[in-house]
């Protein structure tokens, strides 16, 4: 049920093994992984991914995911050719048979080529506990199924702005991370620099981070360091950002 | 011409829908996904609840397989039928039907086979009138579908 009709520049067919491929030939939209055992709860996400201005992929199951990501144990790190299968964003069930969405969440946060993609889990269980384990262990943010429009619009607008973030840091403009902050008061996420694609450098874009008062020095760290989210942000921070909701 | 008249279809819709908010068998989350239903995806409601009947049948089939076996144990199987079935009958709004799947995992978590059954019997019973009422809800949607048609019929060449 492809919303769009675009054809991508790869043929790919419409299903294989249980995944659900949607063409992604546009590399300017996002594209999300969405990650559940549970039919219905794929079909939702899927459309309130779609009726985001979004491109959907699911999958059954973490081993899926992790495949579809390019990182199959059997094979090894990315795969050639996978371009356009670029994954801006994975969205995942927590509590699923097999590879849970934290293991799933490791195991991209582990990975030197995936650990930059953010990934959200949603979950039915309203658990400090795990949602504080989630979010340490660098979950970008927390849902509580059932999962609404408008929590997947804010999850949209905070993808906006990463790309406007990344494409300004392409073209080598002045990078202003105050106008960017200020431009994400409204989203609750921290930033961090994105790098989906399998590109074999490390990203040394800096990283700014969304707190409600940027400070200089702040802005001195990301610039010379290349780092992931989870150097500079603190798990608590995180935590008291997602309850401020 | 066929009885079908719109704006009775309409009010006879809303009044159900209204009913079924005030029952409480379904909460905002079903409004949700009507809002996710577009030109692009006219059937989307229809397909996810038909999607949810297929799946919430073989579950309830499973659990009271589970609980008619004399030797039955595995209450931790009943609890993971039990969290799938809470969890899709939350994403479609069936409220009713998940709060007896939260009173039945209550039962379950303490070994009470006895409870479980009583759990099952309710269950089973509040999940028949949600799909009844949800084919009368789709009837009438159909209908409205078909006075449209009549309304502005395609010229004939007669």
């Amino acid at each position: 049920m492809a919303r769009n009709g675009v054809a991508s520049k790869l043929w790919r067919p419409e299903t294989i093994d249980g995944l659900n491929l949607s063409p992604s030939g546009d590399h300017d939209e996002v594209h999300v992984l969405a990650v559940d055992d549970s039919l219905v709860d794929r079909k939702v996400i899927e459309q309130l991914l779609k009726i985001s201005s979004c491109k959907v992929t699911t999958v059954d199951s973490g081993i899926r995911a992790l495949q579809f990501l390019g990182l199959d144990e059997e094979k090894g790190s990315s795969v050639d050719g996978l371009d356009s299968l670029k994954v801006d964003l994975v969205i995942t069930d927590y509590c699923m048979p097999g590879m849970t969405g934290y293991e799933l969440l490791k195991k991209i946060k582990e990975s030197s080529t995936l650990r930059e993609i953010p990934v959200v889990i949603m979950s039915s269980e309203n658990i400090m506990a795990r949602i504080a384990r989630c979010l340490e262990e660098g979950a970008e943010e927390f849902l509580v199924k059932p999962v609404k429009l408008s929590d997947v619009k804010r999850i949209r607008e905070y993808m906006a702005t990463r790309e406007v973030g990344a494409r300004k840091h392409e073209k080598g403009n002045s990078f202003n991370k105050r106008k960017l902050c200020d431009s994400c008061e409204s989203c609750d996420l921290p930033l961090s620099s994105p790098s989906t694609s399998s590109s074999p450098t490390p990203s040394a874009s800096s990283s700014p981070l969304c707190p409600s008062s940027p400070s200089p020095t702040l802005s001195m760290l990301s610039s010379s360091v290349p780092c992931s989210t989870s150097s500079l942000d603190s798990p608590t921070r995180r935590l008291k950002m997602s309850n401020s909701e | 011409m066929l009885g079908l008249d719109p704006d009775r279809l309409w009010v006879d819709m809303n009044r159900l829908l209204a009913l079924l908010f005030h029952q409480g068998v379904l909460d905002e989350q079903f409004l949700q996904l009507q809002q996710l239903q577009d030109e692009s995806s006219p059937n989307f409601v229809s397909e996810v609840v038909n999607i949810y009947f297929y799946e919430s049948e073989k579950l309830l089939r499973n659990l009271r397989a589970l609980l008619m076996d004399k030797e039955f144990s595995d209450y931790k199987k009943m609890g993971i039928h039990l969290n799938q079935f809470m969890g899709s009958s939350s994403s479609v709004g069936a409220k009713r039907v998940r709060n007896v799947c939260v009173a039945f995992r209550a039962a379950s978590e303490q070994n009470n086979r006895a409870g479980c059954l009583r759990a099952l019997e309710l269950l089973e019973h509040e999940y028949c009138y949600l799909k009844n009422k949800m084919h009368e809800l789709f009837h009438i949607q159909q209908q409205r579908v078909l006075a449209a048609g009549v309304r502005y019929p395609i010229a004939q060449n007669n």
